[in-house]
């Protein structure tokens, strides 16, 4: 005899049941975590741009943020402005820290003008120019925070990725990596070249500093050479902006 | 274990030897290639998979009078893709940092076939108390095999362990690398795994002939 579950009517109700419960059952868990999940994404960027700018708690070898807490009342007493600018309009916006990177990115592809946002932080009479970067790593996405100073000379960065593989692509968010930048000029004899995530260029303690290239990570090329290609075609897009800074 | 009868006991103690899901049934290979690059994603990946097993296991155990045969693989994998995302959001909202190291393994643990192995073999005909106790058996041995690739990668590929430098500082030239050692940079490549994990089943089979395959 055929056994009920067997059935067809039976296997198309189930299936019709099942995808009800479980799309019920997602559909709320994330309607009623969204908030909570929006405000975390929220302050890690304001603790991302911060550690870029020389705010955080690292210990001798670890990357550590300020704590959620703090953050909110850091960032607005380090950042003095956001700006966001588009083409020649600079335009000063408090949640410039918002803007989807990504989002500007598909505009910009579909011909509409690209919106840059821009924060300018000050600690201790030093100003840092922070810029939100975005580009492709060997499986997904990869971002940064790169702090500059007026010249583009990195003051400080943070990586960071979305699906990098752990232990080898994934260590662009740890210090060894992400400290080698500090110091070093994206800009070459007054043009701008961005900086090379370099194999065997012979300089690992990367003592170095103008030679516009890092030491890169064994076993993961294709990341590093993502990280060279995101510096290269985002930071681009901002020497208007300092070529403006210097002229004024 | 007085707690569980030998019966049961052997669900949990067969698959960290004698029947291990990686060595003896070479499942869940591609993540045990993937992320043994270092031992903390190692340890990460073998605890999301033993909750993962444990309780989909038990979920599918419950369901297995009522699921159709001819849709079950749909099924099981509806059931642990909804575990996981699950569990992703919940992480996502009350522990942020955690759910960022985990990102990664979320779409490897979905896809393990260790994990529709179980359920396929054993959630499905069996009760739910042994199908936890088999769900929670194969993970570790599966967390096991993971842990000691980690271990060897990480120590010979980069000379720490945890991320904790443990035979000195490869530049600076201290501790070991004094001698003229130096990290083997293959270890962190993925092949060197399946290389690690083959000395694994290697030295298994060694020692007990009754495993060989003919």
């Amino acid at each position: 005899m055929e056994k009920r579950t067997d059935k067809n009517s039976y296997t198309i109700i189930f299936a019709i049941g099942m995808v009800l419960v479980v799309g019920t059952l997602l559909a709320y868990a994330s309607s009623s975590l969204k908030d909570r999940i929006t405000t975390n994404r929220e302050l890690e960027k304001q603790q991302n741009i911060l550690y870029a700018m020389g705010i955080n708690e690292n210990d001798e070898s670890n990357a550590i943020f300020v704590s959620t807490q703090e953050a909110p009342k850091l960032f607005t007493e380090y950042i003095k402005k956001q700006l966001v600018i588009q083409g020649d309009k600079i335009t000063e916006d408090n949640e410039a820290y918002l803007i989807d990177v990504k989002k500007e990115q598909t505009n910009a592809k579909a011909g509409k003008e690209r919106r840059l946002p821009l924060f300018i932080g000050e600690k201790e009479g030093i100003t840092y120019y922070i810029a939100p970067i975005r580009g492709k790593g060997l499986w997904d996405a990869i971002w940064a925070y790169i702090a500059m100073d007026e010249n583009m000379v990195v003051q400080g960065a943070f990586f960071d990725h979305k699906g990098e593989t752990a232990g080898l692509g994934a260590n662009i968010n740890k210090r060894f990596f992400m400290d080698d930048f500090i110091g070093e000029d994206l800009m070459s004899n007054g043009k701008f070249v961005g900086i090379k995530v370099a194999k065997g260029n012979a300089d690992p303690l990367n003592i170095d500093k103008t030679d516009n290239e890092v030491d890169a990570i064994a076993g993961s090329t294709i990341t590093g050479d993502g990280v060279s290609a995101m510096l290269r075609n985002e930071l681009r897009l901002y020497v208007p902006y300092f070529e403006n800074l210097k002229n004024n | 274990m007085g707690l569980l009868s030998k019966k049961d006991a052997n669900l949990i103690l067969d698959p960290l030897a004698d029947n291990n899901p990686i060595t003896i049934q070479v499942l869940g290979i591609c993540s045990a290639l993937a992320i043994t690059a270092e031992l903390k994603a190692s340890l990460v990946m073998a605890i999301s998979v033993i909750f993962v097993m444990g309780v989909g296991n038990v979920v599918i155990s419950l369901m297995r009078n009522i699921i159709p045969s001819k849709i079950r693989i749909i099924v099981q994998l509806i059931v642990v893709a909804t575990l996981v995302i699950i569990v992703d959001l919940v992480l996502k909202a009350f522990a942020y940092e955690l759910s960022k190291t985990l990102s990664v393994f979320v779409g490897l643990i979905i896809t393990n076939c260790i994990i529709m192995g179980r359920f396929e073999a054993f959630a499905l005909a069996n009760g739910t108390w042994r199908s936890f106790l088999d769900g929670i058996g194969n993970a570790l041995g599966y967390g096991v095999i993971l842990i000691i690739v980690g271990f060897f990668r990480e120590l010979l590929g980069s000379g720490t362990l945890f991320g904790i430098p443990v035979l000195g500082d490869p530049i600076a030239k201290t501790g070991l690398y004094a001698t003229g050692y130096e990290n083997n940079g293959f270890m962190i490549m993925p092949p060197m795994a399946l290389i690690v994990v083959g000395i694994i089943i290697w030295v298994q089979r060694s020692r007990n002939k009754a495993l060989i395959e003919d």
